[in-house]
């Protein structure tokens, strides 16, 4: 599988880019507004300055005369420390003032005009205004200019710029924490459905039914269709396995039956022995072609699991019944150590492990052996102990043993298929259970199957 | 002791200058140092009174020599504007040193003791306040024998006029054509008391004696010349009073109004050794903000006295100050007080 990003990680990152966007966005529009405002402030008083002076413009015996009102000053170094420059003009002379200050835009008798200028080495912003005064001969167009060094404006916009920076900061983390909050919240509804996924048994192939967002509504409903499928497509292989079994179980009996009748009728030691020999074979291929549909038949009951009562105790006896004839064909006595133990369940499966399990422990005990059942009750569970007194278990992990078509080390001499541990398993993980195998190691003491079960 | 009118008249060459600039210097002392540095202070503080600072900058710096230069407040404007070369600039007249931070003849300067300045006590990292000094009026009591003292100015505007013969030649106040300082105190008191120019009116009709300089005022009370000095330092006359012995000289401080004048410090624009200067503003700065009067003869920014409870501050230090310097107004200001001033 090639992994890409991941989508959270995508989102967290394209919502803290959209985030990042967004405050420098900000933070430039906060840095141009308090500009904006600290330069309007500044002109503000720049021609509330000289606006005043211009008021005291007059004419006197034919001459412009002003004074500078200390107010006119005073207020331009109320908002800020900014070095104050001014000139006052009419016409071409200066009557007072900065005489070198550049002359701001002429603008109409009366109205401010605002100008930005380089004067003595520092950038300045003037305010002009223009009054028309009656001296001498005409009237002299006199122009008052007030200019300030832009310090105070700039520190106070640098200031909130910087203070709007901060909050763009801070703002971005508190965005880019949120993204990835969203990216994790929006993403839990497929976290949710894996995680159910991941926590299935590995034949479970039931749909999943869950509530899921409409947008993960067809991965829901394609991975349903998809076990589904899968689902019959493995019923179809488990029947298509239990119909041949079957089938072929048939004939192996009538094979069986006409290899016992030719060898009660032959004389021939050899041929007797090759009978023999045909029917062994054919028992064998028998119990795996049982031992097949038993698998089958677990497979397909265990999807649809019963729950009726049953005793444990039953189920045992007759299973020891049902398994007596073959037992006694070599000597082994079956011996039934029962107590009632109520359980719920699915008597078919049930017995069929019991027999899968007995079956085995004759199977590799000795001649003329006892094998021992007993059933125990401990807390809420039942206990069906089966002992045997053969090679017990050899030294493989018992887990190995449950897998399917997994034989013993110490099994040569003996025909199976492999399927009986496993299908006892299969029933008592369908019913809650367990198989315990605890076996002696060394041999002496043969082996020890405990079918587990919760008590009803 | 200096005489009125009396300038030294030593043509003065600010040494090591790309261009020489004339200066019409009052006094002048070079404290050596151990090193060759030297530090060129321009300053219109009486050279007694400085004494005491230079020899305390000298305990901290004792590699540097200082070359001290006492001038008018005018003078040192001029100068400063002219380019000569100086290392620190001290005066009294704040609106002239606010001019020269404004027009750029100074240079920023900050510090930690800078920064510990009140607000209206610096003005851009340009200048200083180190001292809050108040406009008083000297009497000698002796002439004032038998008359009630005057606490405001009406008062003293009534007890001038009741008594013409008493007081005639005997007015003294600052002739604030010559006197930085006696422009900053007649502007600032025309914009805050309508009373000056009665006070003005009242004196001219005395044959008022003008004069450049505090001290010199001072010195014509204790001794009987003047029996009013009108708008005098106050520091120097604490510390007149201090060394008189007659009991005659008293300091009267007027209760409706009084200027707070902030003696002042500057890096002119052509300062040399920058590092030397700064100490000294530091060193200065400090002085301002110290909590006990101590033994300085000049006051802290802190302890101006009772003229606080006046409800005006210092003059501030702000662009307003400009507004009387303008050619303009300060024409039509000095020829309305010559018209007060000198009259037939």
């Amino acid at each position: 599988m090639i992994e890409t990003r991941s989508i959270g990680k995508r989102l967290t990152l394209l919502l803290a880019g959209v985030a990042a966007l967004l405050s420098v966005l900000s933070w430039g529009m906060v840095t141009g507004l308090a500009r904006e405002g600290a330069q309007r402030t500044q002109d503000n008083v720049l021609a509330a300055s000289a606006t005043t002076i211009a008021e005291t413009l007059r004419s006197e015996q034919g001459e412009v005369r002003l004074e500078l009102p200390y107010a006119a000053f005073a207020m331009l170094g109320a908002i800020s420390e900014d070095r104050v420059f001014y000139r006052v003009t009419a016409g071409e002379d200066t009557l007072t003032g900065y005489d070198d200050l550049p002359a701001a835009s002429p603008g109409r008798p009366g109205q401010v005009v605002f100008d930005i200028a380089e004067y003595r080495g520092v950038a300045i912003r003037m305010a002009s205004i223009a009054r028309l005064v009656l001296a001498g001969e005409g009237p002299v167009l006199v122009t008052v200019t007030v200019g300030q060094t832009r310090d105070g404006a700039g520190a106070i916009a640098g200031e909130l710029s910087w203070l709007a920076a901060i909050l763009a900061v801070a703002f971005f983390l508190v965005a880019v924490a949120l993204s990835a909050l969203v990216a994790r919240t929006s993403l839990r509804p497929l976290n949710e459905i894996a995680a159910a996924m991941s926590r299935r048994g590995p034949s479970d192939l039931r749909p999943l039914l869950r509530p899921a967002p409409a947008d993960l509504a067809p991965l829901l409903s394609a991975l349903n269709r998809l076990m589904d499928r899968l689902r019959q497509s493995i019923r179809r292989s488990e029947d298509f396995i239990a119909e041949a079994a079957h089938r072929v179980r048939t004939p192996l009996a009538t094979v069986r039956a006409q290899a016992e009748i030719a060898l009660r009728t032959a004389k021939d030691d050899t041929e007797k022995e090759r009978l023999r020999r045909i029917i062994r074979a054919v028992d064998e291929s028998s119990r795996s072609a049982g031992q097949l549909l038993d698998h089958a038949t677990v497979a397909y009951r265990t999807e649809d699991l019963a729950h009726d009562p049953l005793d444990l105790a039953d189920l045992a006896a007759r299973t020891v019944a049902a398994m007596e004839p073959t037992a006694s064909m070599r000597d082994i006595l079956l011996k039934l150590d029962a107590e009632p133990a109520r359980i719920a369940g699915d008597a078919i499966l049930i017995e069929n492990a019991m027999r899968n399990v007995l079956d085995n422990a004759i199977k590799y005990s000795p001649e003329d052996t006892t094998v021992s059942l007993r059933i125990s009750s401990a807390g809420d569970e039942a206990r069906l102990t089966v002992r045997d007194q053969g090679p017990g278990l050899g030294d493989e992990p018992f887990e190995a043993l449950t897998e399917r078509f997994r034989r013993g080390q110490n099994t040569d001499s003996i025909v199976g298929s492999g399927l009986g541990l496993t299908i006892a398993a299969d029933v008592l993980r369908a019913h809650g259970g367990r198989l315990e195998l605890t076996g002696d190691r060394n041999g002496s003491g043969g082996a020890c199957v405990s079918l587990v079960l919760p008590l009803a | 002791m200096r005489i009125l009118g009396l300038a030294l008249g030593v043509m003065f060459w600010a040494a090591q200058g790309a261009w020489a600039v004339e200066i019409d210097i009052e006094d002048h002392r070079r404290y050596e140092g151990t090193g060759e540095r030297v530090l060129r202070i321009i300053s219109t503080t009486d050279l007694n009174v400085f004494d005491p600072y230079v020899t305390a900058f000298q305990r901290r710096h004792p590699e540097f020599g200082i070359d001290y230069t006492v001038v008018s407040s005018s003078e040192l404007h001029r100068a400063i504007r002219a380019g000569a070369e100086f290392d620190l600039a001290m005066s009294s007249a704040m609106d002239l040193q606010f001019q020269l931070a404004n027009d750029g003849f100074s240079r920023p300067y900050r510090s930690a003791a800078t920064e510990a300045l009140p607000d209206w006590a610096r003005w851009r990292d340009l200048i200083f306040a180190f001292t809050t000094e108040p406009a008083v009026v000297v009497i000698n009591s002796i002439r004032f024998e038998g008359l009630g003292l005057p606490a405001t100015r009406q008062e003293l505007i009534a007890v001038l006029r009741d008594n013409p013969d008493r007081f005639s030649g005997a007015v003294g106040t600052y002739d604030i054509r010559e006197s930085g300082l006696g422009y900053l105190f007649a502007t600032q008191e025309d914009r805050s008391s309508d009373a000056y120019w009665r006070l003005n009116e009242v004196m001219g009709r005395l044959q008022p004696r003008l004069y450049c300089c505090s001290s010199q005022m001072i010195d014509d009370v204790a001794q009987g010349r003047l029996a009013v000095a009108y708008n005098v330092l106050g520091s120097y006359a604490d510390e007149r009073l201090a060394e008189d012995q007659s009991g005659r000289m008293q300091i009267l401080r007027m209760e409706d109004f009084s200027n707070v004048m902030l003696r002042t410090v500057i890096l002119p624009a052509t300062a040399q050794r920058i590092e030397a200067a700064g100490a000294m503003i530091d060193m200065l700065t400090g002085f301002g903000l110290r909590d006990q009067p101590g033994d300085w003869p000049l006051p802290a920014l802190s302890h101006s006295g009772p003229q606080e409870t006046s409800g005006f501050g210092p003059i501030r230090l702000g662009p307003g100050l400009m507004a009387y310097l303008d050619p303009l107004n300060r024409r039509a200001f000095l020829s309305e007080w010559e018209n007060a001033m000198e009259q037939p």
